[in-house]
């Protein structure tokens, strides 16, 4: 994370971002190349496994349930884990979970923080509130070191620099270690990481985490993760504070057996990751001395009382819808204009933000299912997008919005469509109309006006010379003689 | 922090606006144990299948694998670590002595400062259980297998792990380590990797970059 955030009042659409982003042909290769390797190894490992349907719906239903009594669970947790040393906090938003971060940390006596890559850390933009408060924070992930070095931002849940390739990486990282001689194979990279990183860890006395899975049963925390740099981070410092939405919590430890299956094949297309932990407060002799966890809100319970979107919130963060969508696949997750981009993003933004921006992003699809299909816990993502569009919609048409004139447009159509002597008369019209804008190839690439709205991402075909019902009623007339 | 308190009461107040009132706890366990789990619990092969599995996963993680009886060990342990150029080794306290070989210097993690760990050329340790279709060793903090960082600091890790304590599938391996749950608890699957970088798995960032496993058979 760097100290740039996607700002919500700010981003501009995402039609009017992913315009000017698909003429990054680099990034594009970049995003392209990443998501098709990764989505080629997801294929092999799901399709090694017999039983990957019963996962999902297990996964699905352990998660439905789960938010069903996310009161209890949510308290079982800080009782647990209370009682195994650790430190339960409560943050209704992204200002009041920063500031108990912050004054953790300085009640830790630290000036720097050493962080696990975390998209709540993200979300809640905390580098930048950390800055401000005078505490420097090392991201200490791969990707994240580069997007923190970079000032770039993430455009990936699980691989956030993945818009970016070798080269490139290499060109930041001989800028910002001062490597006048560092190689561009991953390993010397890798390697560069590493050498830059052991003296922070060592060193700095506070680390920052996310967590993957909140265990209520337990009271233990679960964080997935391949480098290294986590278990750093979760076992050197003297302090450890975790920050997890209130979603992150999951029943009973047997409930790990389904999602440390689906997380792993659906995120970067392995069998297992290459580390997983499990603490559960503080261990006396292995480990931080303090722990804390932050349970936040920050709109979450919104999504929650909403039935047909609550759904959103059974999310892993696996990253494999971003890596199967058409539309990120040619964006890349930048035009998004949040740190969650593709389909989950779609969703799950606006919402965070309580419908108050990122409302161009349910649109941001062509509805094609992908997702779904992909999706490890069956978020039917596709039926929350047209949800959250008929919110904008509604949001939109309120009051004088009624009067505006995509509503008036629908409503003409709506007279048209209930009648079928004007609607046989549009059709008449309307072949017509379209003659003088209709290419040799037969398409309409462009339109006038309002409507120009629509041929600006997508081309019409020209339309048919006969419709079916003319079509019909000819060959009835003609089998009469 | 007094806001936490009032933070906590309005958070789930909101949960409860938004879901309902907290039900009974027995209704909640039970529809919980009324969640369908049609998914693969058990192993379908023989005890060599498990053996030959885990050592094609892990060797797919780029790990060196080896079986030995366990009058074998120290010649075999030996042997890795010549051909290893490893010299000196930290080891957690409850490492059998009999494991252990002359002719290597043998550090014993004491808990105190990480700095002697991180100055050692590998850790030597044992391991709770291993699990077959995923290539994951598990470690928990008990005798031979120490607290997390001994397994991390060093760039090498040689993990011995008695083949009695394989198990087939992730649900198994659950099953098996659900008493000591509390523990803390690494799973690895192979050495330290990154696909950061164009989605190449590489190897090797903060753990260890090479690890070598000695399966222990009767």
């Amino acid at each position: 994370m760097s100290l740039i955030t996607f700002d919500p009042a700010r981003v501009p659409s995402f039609q009017v971002a992913a315009k000017g982003l698909l003429g990054d042909t680099q990034m594009r290769k970049n995003v392209r190349h990443a998501t098709t390797v990764i989505q080629n190894k997801r294929a092999i490992v799901v399709d090694e496994m017999p039983d990957w349907q019963q996962l999902r719906e297990s996964g699905r239903q352990i998660k439905e349930h789960t938010l069903k009594h996310l009161d209890f669970y949510l308290q079982q947790f800080e009782e647990n884990c209370t009682k195994a040393g650790g430190v339960v906090h409560w943050a209704r938003d992204a200002a009041e979970a920063r500031e108990i971060v912050i004054d953790l940390v300085r009640e830790s006596g630290s000036k720097e923080v050493i962080k696990i890559k975390s998209m709540t850390t993200e979300e809640i933009s905390l580098n930048k509130g950390l800055e401000a408060a005078g505490i420097h924070a090392y991201e200490t992930d791969l990707a994240e070191l580069i997007i923190q070095m970079g000032n770039d931002l993430p455009s990936h849940i699980v691989v956030p620099a993945l818009h970016k390739n070798r080269q490139q990486i290499r060109e930041i990282f001989m800028r910002e270690m001062n490597l006048p001689d560092l190689g561009e194979k991953p390993a010397d990279l890798a390697e560069a990481a590493r050498t830059f990183l052991r003296e922070k860890f060592l060193r700095v006395k506070t680390g920052v985490s996310g967590a993957n899975f909140l265990i209520a049963e337990t009271g233990g925390v679960c964080v997935v993760e391949s480098e290294g740099n986590g278990r750093m981070c979760l076992t050197l410092p003297e302090t450890l504070i975790t920050i997890a939405g209130v979603e992150k919590v999951i029943p009973r430890y047997q409930d790990l057996e389904v999602f440390a299956q689906l997380l792993p094949r659906s995120a970067t297309g392995e069998r297992m990751n290459p580390y997983t932990s499990i603490w559960t407060g503080v261990h006396p002799t292995d480990g931080p001395r303090t722990f804390h966890v932050i349970l936040m809100d920050n709109a979450r319970t919104k999504i929650l009382a909403d039935q047909e979107s609550r759904q959103t919130l059974a999310c892993i963060r696996c990253g494999a819808c971003q890596n199967i969508c058409p539309v990120y696949r040619q964006t890349g997750g930048h035009a998004y204009g949040s740190v969650y981009a593709g389909p989950i993003g779609a969703i799950l933004t606006p919402q965070l933000q309580e419908m108050h921006s990122g409302k161009s992003l349910p649109y941001a699809s062509s509805l094609c299912g992908a997702c779904y299909e992909v999706c490890p816990v069956k978020i039917n993502i596709p039926e929350v997008l047209i949800h959250l569009r008929h919110k904008v919609v509604e949001q939109d048409t309120e009051g004088f919005g009624a009067l505006n004139p995509e509503a008036l447009a629908m409503k003409a159509m709506a007279m048209l469509f209930t009648s079928e002597r004007r609607f046989r008369a549009a059709q008449r019209m309307g072949r017509m109309a379209e003659r003088p804008l209709v290419n040799k190839a037969g398409w309409v690439t462009w339109l006038p006006g309002l409507l120009g709205g629509w041929t600006q991402v997508r081309d019409l075909h020209e339309m048919p010379k006969q419709t079916f019902r003319e079509w019909f009623e000819q060959r009835e007339a003609n089998d009469g003689k | 922090m007094a806001n936490s308190v009032a933070a906590r009461t309005e958070i789930l107040r909101r949960i409860c606006v938004a879901t309902g009132p907290v039900a009974d706890q027995a209704a909640i366990e039970a529809e919980w144990r009324g969640i369908d789990r049609e998914y693969k619990k058990v192993k379908s092969v023989d005890h060599e299948g498990l053996l030959h599995q885990l050592e094609d996963r892990l060797r797919d993680y780029d790990a060196g694998v080896y079986r030995s009886t366990s009058d074998g060990i120290p010649t075999l342990v030996r042997k890795i670590l010549t051909e290893r150029g490893k010299k000196t080794m930290a080891v957690p306290s409850g490492i059998p002595a009999e494991w252990l070989p002359a002719g290597v210097t043998f550090v014993e993690d004491t808990r105190g400062d990480v700095s002697v760990i991180d100055s050692c050329d590998g850790v030597l340790t044992s391991a709770t259980l291993a699990i077959a279709e995923t290539g994951t060793i598990v470690l928990q903090d008990a005798p031979g297998q120490g607290r997390r960082a001994v397994t991390l600091l060093p760039d090498y890790h040689l993990c011995l792990l008695d083949a009695a304590n394989i198990v087939q599938t992730v649900p198994e391996g659950i099953a098996l380590l659900q008493p000591t749950a509390h523990l803390a608890t690494t799973f690895f699957s192979g050495p330290s990797a990154t696909a950061d970088i164009e989605m190449t798995r590489i190897k090797g960032v903060h753990g260890p970059r090479f690890v070598d496993v000695i399966l222990i058979v009767a």
